[in-house]
């Protein structure tokens, strides 16, 4: 390492080794600084990936209750699918930096910019949801089957593409579940159409939402530990932090509502509601797990220059500094 | 070398001007701010006063929404045993350190400085762009990445996708700013203000082809005076987002100046993004077929 003026007989200047000034775990970094910037995303947008996958969800379960005759369930989940969407659009423009320009968003289509697809999805599938909603409750809608399907068909994406747009960062926690995360956020989706449609509807008529939201917990389960698994060292932040405690009460409220559902839930309408309640908190907990964990992963530039530099070791990358001369 | 991005030249038809960039050698920095300065006088940016920060002579620590250059201080110690340290004395009596023809500011009795002026890197492929869902960011003439102001609408996607950390709200206003490569003054065939104003050419401003053969000569003639770990950063069409507008120069790893060593737009693994998205959505609508037609009604 040490640096000889080859052609005279200037002092050496050795340049330190990398780990004689290395600090945390190894890693250099500038005065322990961020790489990168934390989003500047409010409390409205975990709550959004909940109301999100919660109108998407739910417009499915209603339309397929509908073709299967259960009317009772349909009507209540629609009646869930239109909170949500109701919801949703509310909270992405009040979590704007200029409000008022909410109407940018549809200036152009980007499929670059799952946030660009994600807000004509909302277009539609929130244009949608409050007419098929009104529709099945009072036949009033003229072409209101149309609105049914297409708040079915917008929201199955409505409910996933949240989860490309957080991996479509430069957020290693995020980016590096680009697999898996749709998938947490598809679970999260069915279980929360499930709890709340559960907790709306009477029990002798709530058996698929029962279902969904059982399956829709168990799914959850799995692919979040699938996700942590495949993320390695890159998911600590799952473990610390807000990221941490959100993640310990969605499990927590998930477990107690499953088995209240599955014990109580035919049975008794009480029962139903409270775990009903007792899922929805477990979603809506989730997304702020992932939302938290994201700002931790950004945050410690360990998690950002760690793995980079580990990939250009093993001579995967060549990384973005050369020092051979070209010429 | 290629240096063409997605919307540049081609878009701009005959109305495309030479790519401009800035090479930034840090080896010639003396730390001086003169960049952050004309910077912030030229653009009206507020004021981004943090308070004395403890870490260096640096106190604005980060580029932002209000510091489009920033000047970076790392102090490292040199190991120096008694010998070094005779032999050190030795070569400044003889004044060797100058007859070497190429030296820089860093080399001194013990402490080494790197002080380097950081920039947004106006990426080839660049991930802010991207994902701006409103277009608020575009790509110029001059290939370079600007934010609209007047359609930018705080949304705040760009921040989390810049593998750099450069972009940032501005807290009172809403929108997101960040170095226009000073794009006012490049349409009145002026160089921007940081460059006008760096007093020892660290900063160099000009069309990207001819900076990176100029950075190529600096670059050899340190590493034949014994700099080895001189080393060119953003300079090749072949890293992570494809060259950038702005490289850099560095006598040490990227990360040491809180730079990504390896920074990869997120553009390219988009396909699978969709893709596991378009999967998800899909057993989503799957589970919910089963959930309704799979037991009792």
């Amino acid at each position: 390492m040490t640096a000889t003026d080859p052609t005279t007989s200037t002092t050496p200047v050795a340049t330190p080794a990398p780990e004689a000034i290395a600090g945390d775990g190894g890693i250099r970094s500038y005065h322990g600084q961020p790489v990168l910037k934390e989003p500047v995303w409010s409390w409205e947008i975990p709550c959004y990936f909940y109301t999100g996958g919660l109108t998407g969800a739910s417009s499915g379960l209603a339309f397929l209750a509908e073709l299967r005759g259960n009317d009772l369930l349909a009507r209540r989940a629609w009646a869930a699918a239109m909170m949500g969407g109701v919801a949703s659009p509310l909270l992405l423009i009040s979590d704007l930096g200029k409000p008022e320009r909410f109407l940018n968003m549809l200036r152009m289509f980007k499929v670059t910019s799952p946030m660009s697809v994600g807000s004509w999805i909302l277009v539609v599938a929130g244009g949608s949801t409050p007419l098929a909603a009104i529709d099945a409750w009072t036949g009033w809608i003229p072409g209101g089957k149309y609105a049914r399907r297409t708040a079915a068909m917008f929201g199955l994406p409505l409910a996933t593409y949240t989860a490309a747009l957080v991996s479509n960062t430069a957020i290693p926690v995020w980016h590096k579940a680009h697999r898996m995360l749709p998938f947490v956020f598809g679970s999260g989706a069915a279980m929360s159409a499930g709890a709340a449609t559960v907790a709306l509807t009477p029990p002798g008529a709530a058996a698929p939402a029962r279902r969904l939201a059982l399956a829709g917990a168990v799914a959850g389960a799995v692919t979040s530990e699938l996700m942590e698994h495949r993320l390695g060292e890159q998911g600590e932040p799952y473990k610390q932090g807000a990221a941490a405690t959100f993640r310990r009460v969605g499990r927590v409220a998930g477990a107690a509502g499953a088995l209240l559902l599955v014990s109580r839930g035919r049975s008794s309408r009480a029962a139903a509601v409270a775990s009903g309640m007792l899922l929805s908190a477990a979603a809506l907990s989730t997304r702020w797990s992932v939302f938290k964990a994201g700002f931790q992963s950004a945050s410690d530039p360990k998690y950002v220059i760690g793995p980079q530099r580990e990939a250009i070791s093993r001579g995967e990358r060549r990384g973005a500094a050369r020092r051979e001369p070209r010429i | 070398m290629t240096l063409d991005t997605v919307s540049w030249p081609a878009s701009y038809g005959d109305e495309a001007k030479p790519r401009k960039g800035f090479f930034t050698d840090t080896s010639i920095c003396i730390g001086c701010k003169a960049c952050e300065v004309a910077c912030k006088e030229w653009n009206q940016i507020p004021m981004s006063i943090k308070g004395f920060s403890g870490k260096s002579y640096d106190n604005t620590l980060a580029l932002g929404a209000n510091t489009w250059r920033h000047v970076a201080f790392v102090e490292q110690r040199v190991p120096a045993g008694v010998d070094d340290g005779a032999s050190l004395v030795e070569a400044a009596a003889r004044a060797d350190v100058i007859d070497a023809g190429v030296h820089t500011y860093q080399e001194g009795d013990g402490l080494r400085w790197l002080m380097a002026s950081d920039v947004c890197k106006h990426c080839t492929d660049a991930a802010c762009l991207e994902v701006c869902p409103t277009g608020a960011l575009f790509r110029t003439e001059f290939g370079t990445v600007v934010v609209q102001e007047d359609i930018c609408n705080g949304c705040g996607y760009c921040i989390p996708a810049c593998p750099f950390g450069v972009l940032e709200q501005r807290k009172d206003d809403g929108r997101v700013w960040k170095c226009t490569l000073c794009y006012d003054r490049l349409k009145e065939d002026q160089q921007p203000a940081c460059a006008q104003a760096c007093p020892t050419d660290s900063i160099q401003f000009g069309e990207l082809d001819e900076l990176r053969h100029r950075a190529e000569g600096r670059l050899k003639r340190l590493q034949d005076a014994g700099q080895a770990e001189a080393r060119l950063y953003l300079a090749d069409d072949d890293d992570g987002i494809h060259g950038a507008g702005a490289f850099f120069l560095l006598l040490d790893e990227p990360e040491v100046y809180g730079l990504p060593p390896d920074p990869v737009d997120t553009r390219h693994e988009l396909g699978s993004i969709w893709s596991a998205a378009g999967a998800a959505a899909l057993a989503l609508g799957a589970g919910l077929i089963a959930a309704v037609f799979g037991g009792r009604r």
